[in-house]
């Protein structure tokens, strides 16, 4: 681009910007003819480059602009509208300005409308003097100020009263004959060559609301990377030097490097203080906001700031300019009332929101507070409740703050109506998320019909982080010590087991199940190095927490934190999620920096609601009290139904478009196989658009889908079954989750896609084996079955050992029993030892199945010769232990 | 099309220089203004999940470039199976710094850019998109190189 427009561009936006503040300024302070002064001045002064330049559209903007407010300084009536226009104007110039910027012209267009309602305001034009946008709409009469009244015409003109906000034309020319004369000298600041004499003069003006103008230069920011790239190099080098020095002890190297080191440290702290920018540059937009805010909604809203010159990173002001527009927007949206009740209440008319900044031990604090009408806690727990979030007795055990502070929650918003300004309900986390990420911590403090106070910390230096560095598959990565809550070694045998759930691995820490993944598997590196495959002996788990999400993962190797220098990466690789940037480490060797958001992403499973899956809600598996997984979902009604996910291979969503018809059968493709569909209830067949969650079984080559309306939770609780259904395909209900919940007879659907389904399947011996199955409950018995005939035996089921019992004794004859331990007559253990004592029952094999699996019950079953202990929820773990069985069995047969 | 007929505009005067290198017995050329260096990488990383025409990135005097495999931009065989061990010349676009790695790096030649030609028609598009044009050298063709088109065509393709 142009040497000169790049120029006109970077100082015409400066001077737009402040002239915004100015005009908000001066709607308040309409007799300040300071201020006009200053407006009037670089509106006149981008007219003329713009005409220097030959950028005509802009031109005569600037120009209609520069009349009006000519005639405001000549002493003309300043009304809302006049300056809301000259608002607009400068909106305009903005925007062409931004196409100027991409195109290297002026773009086509017409800005006649809005010049024209200027010079009408200016009085230069006829016409309508009040455009529609004005408020005060009631009087017809143009404001017509003609352009030769000098202020030697004394009074007013108007012939109708002053509206309030006007002043009279005497005031005004009071107020402009007794300030001083202005001084044509630019404000802006200056050149990089020169010094500053101009900045001085501009500040012995005596400007009470204006900062102290300090010295400065402009320095491309380019320049600045460049240094801080050269200087981060210096400390690795000097890093490598230190070190090399250190092996050596009497050197004469030892004393200049000591010097070099410590004149390095300087140099790099002063570095970094260039990067550092005063906050006021973030706030620099938030008076217009404020000032258009309070127009559209009708509210008169003060906006104070303090602590604008508090300076920090370069970097963290581009990240939390957003977020405190957004809060602050909040607070004149939602917080601060509208003036009738603010005034009855006993408030002052007027809105105040206070922004301020200071440092505080090696943060930058910033608060956000405005005087309004402050959270209502009834209102946050109805949508607490409503949402799921919590339960009452939760809710009434919680404090106010507490409860407050479910607003930094994803998809919360009380409003009541999205307005166009705030109340989508996006917001506070997001800010929340970004502000921790840079390491820093939001907080909020309300009280009803007071106020709300939102405080922000941030570091003050970003750019260095504490990272650990961990190894997976031969390569190096490093991991923000942020994002790590802590470092777990799983052992096979040991506490912290890591187990699979399904197909999903988990590990089990401290009563509850954390959803982990393999670092190799995230970042496609399997097969890269087969030695770390193979280990199986005790893996490194990282605990991992991103807002509410914890999980694990898992790494060959961890070496240690440090602090590393972060390197934003190459555009090229931005798409890359796993990685947010790169490090130089002290050996040279570049290694990436994963982002722990990429990798949760990656852990979030999409078929379920994320909500149910944070943190807070993690599941406990109580070893000793016979809970199992269950999964709830509705189907048909909106009552809760459930099924033991230990039944359920897979949970899946698809298309309502991919249903194919085969017949009167429904059918979707999944993984190259055509899946049979089986409703739940009849609704959901008969769904035309959408996508509809599915349960798929599947029983080796068998895999059906089992369509239901919506997927609610996993929960973890006993399955007592007490009430008996009338419904088919349900066992009954039961208390799951406090709630009656209708279970699901899963061996009434499977038939219902493939009618042979708990056929017997070829088997290669000819004999099938006889198996004797004792299950007090219905439910288990039910569930166990067709899984025992699926896998090709022929059951015979008990209800109680004591049945068992009487069957053997009466001469019946089994190849393998498989046992409930907990049974109301005789128990396993029992039945196992009248096993054992029998001739011809002691060599077959006995399988106890149970919900205790603690180390007495297994030790038990040893000495009583099981063949094994599985537990009952552990479909695979019976099929493999019965697989087992059979081996021995056949060497039996053999020998 | 067009941006040949610029290029060509912009070239088409005077002496130009070039940094020749070679991959896969090609002879290539990158005006002299847009190579910065030539050198042998020692810190060398690989970025999983990246593209593959991205053979990772490099630490160069204390600044990150991102290597481009050209081997396989070009879809070509590299001389040199491990790319670290490949030599690499290093280019800017954007303020970003870039290493593409070839085979070996020959002269820098001045040639006259009149005699700059258009691609030939039958030209792969993967090379013709690349490439500003063709020289014809006493014993061989120099093809130049478009490292802006070649960086932003990585830039949008991993964005896809």
């Amino acid at each position: 681009m142009d040497d000169l427009l790049a120029e006109f561009l970077t100082e015409t936006s400066e001077s737009l910007d402040v002239i915004d503040n100015e005009l908000v300024r001066f709607e308040r302070e309409p007799n300040n003819a300071q201020i006009l002064d200053n407006v009037f001045r670089l509106v006149h002064t981008i007219k003329g480059t713009c005409g220097f330049l030959g950028l005509p559209r802009l031109e005569m903007l600037a120009h209609a602009a520069e009349t009006l407010m000519g005639c405001y300084r000549d002493g003309a009536d300043v009304t809302d509208d006049g300056v809301s226009t000259i608002l607009n104007s400068i909106d305009r110039i903005k925007d062409i300005l931004g196409e100027l910027e991409a195109s290297q012209s002026e773009p086509d267009g017409n800005d006649e409308e809005l010049v024209n309602r200027l010079l009408v305001l200016a009085g230069v034009v006829e016409g309508e003097g009040i455009s529609e946008t004005s408020q005060e709409a009631d009087d017809p009469e143009p404001v017509v100020v003609a352009k030769e009244t000098s202020s030697a015409d004394g009074g007013g003109t108007l012939g109708r009263e002053l509206k309030p906000g006007e002043v009279s034309l005497d005031d005004l020319e009071a107020a402009f004959l007794s300030t001083e004369g202005p001084d044509l000298s630019p404000v802006v600041p200056d050149e990089k060559e020169e010094p500053a004499p101009e900045a001085e003069e501009s500040a012995k003006r005596g400007n009470s609301d204006r900062s102290i103008a300090n010295q400065t230069i402009r320095v491309n920011v380019q320049t600045i990377e460049t240094l801080m790239t050269m200087v981060s190099e210096l400390v690795l080098t000097r890093n490598q030097l230190l070190e090399i020095s250190r092996r050596h002890e009497e050197s004469e190297f030892n004393t200049p490097l000591q010097r070099l080191s410590n004149v390095t440290a300087e140099l790099q702290e002063g570095v970094m203080k260039t990067r550092m920018q005063p906050i006021g540059n973030a706030w620099g937009k938030l008076p217009r906001i404020i000032r258009d805010l309070s127009v559209e909604l009708g509210k008169p809203i003060d906006l104070e700031m303090s602590g604008a010159e508090t300076e920090l990173d370069r970097q963290v002001l581009e990240l939390i300019r957003d977020p405190l527009t957004h809060m602050v927007r909040n607070s004149a949206d939602h917080g601060v009332e509208p003036p009738d009740i603010r005034l009855k209440n006993g408030k002052p008319k007027t809105g105040k929101i206070h922004l301020a900044a200071y440092h505080e031990g090696g943060h930058i604090i910033i608060s956000i507070a405005d005087d309004g009408k402050g959270l209502s806690t009834a209102k946050l727990s109805e949508k607490i409740l409503s949402l799921d979030l919590a339960t009452d007795t939760e809710l009434a055990a919680m404090s106010d703050a507490q409860i407050h502070k479910f607003i930094f929650h994803p998809g919360f918003s009380t409003a009541e109506k999205v307005t166009s300004v705030s109340g989508r309900g996006v917001g506070m986390d997001v800010v929340r998320t970004n502000i921790e990420l840079i390491g820093g911590s939001i907080d909020l403090k309300s009280v009803e019909g007071e106020g709300t106070t939102v405080t922000i910390k941030i570091p003050l230096t970003l750019a260095i982080i504490p990272a650990l560095i961990i190894e997976t598959a031969g390569e190096r990565f490093a991991i923000p010590q942020l994002a790590v809550t802590e470092l777990v070694r799983a052992n096979p045998s040991g506490q912290n087991r890591i187990e699979k759930l399904k197909d999903a691995e988990v590990l089990r820490l401290r009563n509850s199940l954390l959803p982990i993944v393999r670092l190799t598997d995230l970042l496609g590196m399997k097969g890269r190095n087969e030695e770390a495959q193979s280990r199986t002996e005790s893996t490194f788990v990282v605990v991992t927490q991103v807002g509410t999400q914890s999980f694990g993962i898992i790494v060959d190797e961890v070496f240690h934190t440090e602090e590393i220098v972060v390197k934003p990466m190459s555009g090229m690789l931005k798409s890359v999620s796993m990685f947010s940037g790169n490090t130089i480490m002290g050996d040279g060797s570049v290694i990436m920096i994963i982002d722990p958001n990429g990798v949760a992403q990656a852990v979030g499973q999409t078929s379920m609601e994320s909500s149910s899956l944070e943190g807070d809600t993690q599941q406990a598996i109580a070893e000793d009290n016979g809970d199992i997984s269950l999964l709830i979902f509705e189907a048909g009604t909106s009552d809760p139904k459930a099924v033991p996910l230990s039944l359920v291979t897979r949970l899946e969503e698809f298309d309502v478009a991919d249903v194919e018809h085969a017949g009167e059968r429904h059918m979707v493709q999944y993984r190259g196989r055509l899946m049979p569909l089986v409703y739940v209830n009849e609704e959901s067949s008969r769904r035309a658009t959408g996508r509809l969650p599915m349960l798929v079984f599947a029983e080796g080559e068998r895999v059906m889908g089992l369509v239901v309306d919506r997927i609610i939770d996993i929960a973890e609780d006993k399955l007592d079954l007490q009430v008996d259904s009338n419904n088919a395909g349900f066992l009954g209900s039961a208390i799951i989750c406090k709630k009656a919940t209708e279970v699901l007879d899963v061996g009434y659907f499977l038939p219902l896609a493939f009618e042979d389904w708990f056929a017997r399947k070829e088997q290669a011996r000819p004999m099938a084996r006889r198996l004797l199955y004792a299950e007090d409950s219905a439910f288990f018995r039910n569930m166990i079955t067709p899984v025992l005939m699926g896998a090709g035996y022929n059951v015979t089921a008990v209800e109680d050992g004591i049945e068992a019992y009487d069957l053997i004794k009466g001469g019946a004859e089994f190849d393998v029993v498989v046992t409930d331990i907990e049974m109301p007559n005789m128990d396993g253990f029992t039945l196992a030892k009248f096993l054992q004592d029998d001739e011809r029952a002691r060599n077959w094999p006995v399988i106890a199945l149970s919900a205790f699996i603690g180390p007495a019950a297994q030790e038990r079953s040893r000495q009583l010769g099981m063949f094994d202990y599985v537990a009952k929820f552990d479909r695979r773990g019976l099929l493999d232990a019965l697989k087992r069985s059979e081996q021995v069995i056949d060497v039996e047969v053999a020998a | 099309m067009s941006e040949i007929v610029k290029n060509l505009g912009r070239r088409g005067r005077g002496q130009q220089q070039y940094v020749t290198i070679r991959l896969d017995g090609q002879l290539f050329g990158i005006p002299i203004d847009r190579a910065h260096d030539v050198f042998m990488p020692d810190n060398f990383t690989f970025v999983p999940l990246a593209h593959n025409q991205i053979a990772g990135v490099l630490n160069l005097r204390g600044r990150i470039l991102t290597a481009i495999d050209l081997s396989v931009v070009l879809d070509v065989t590299a001389v040199n199976e491990t790319n670290a061990e490949r030599p690499a010349v290093s280019v800017s676009y954007a303020n970003e710094s870039y290493g593409i790695l070839i085979d070996t790096v020959g002269e820098v030649v001045t040639l006259n850019g009149e005699l700059l030609e258009p691609n030939p028609v039958n030209l792969n598009p993967g090379w013709a998109r690349v490439s500003v044009g063709t020289y014809r050298l006493e014993n061989e063709l120099l093809v130049v190189l478009d490292v802006d088109v070649l960086i932003e065509e990585l830039m949008n393709r991993d964005a896809a």
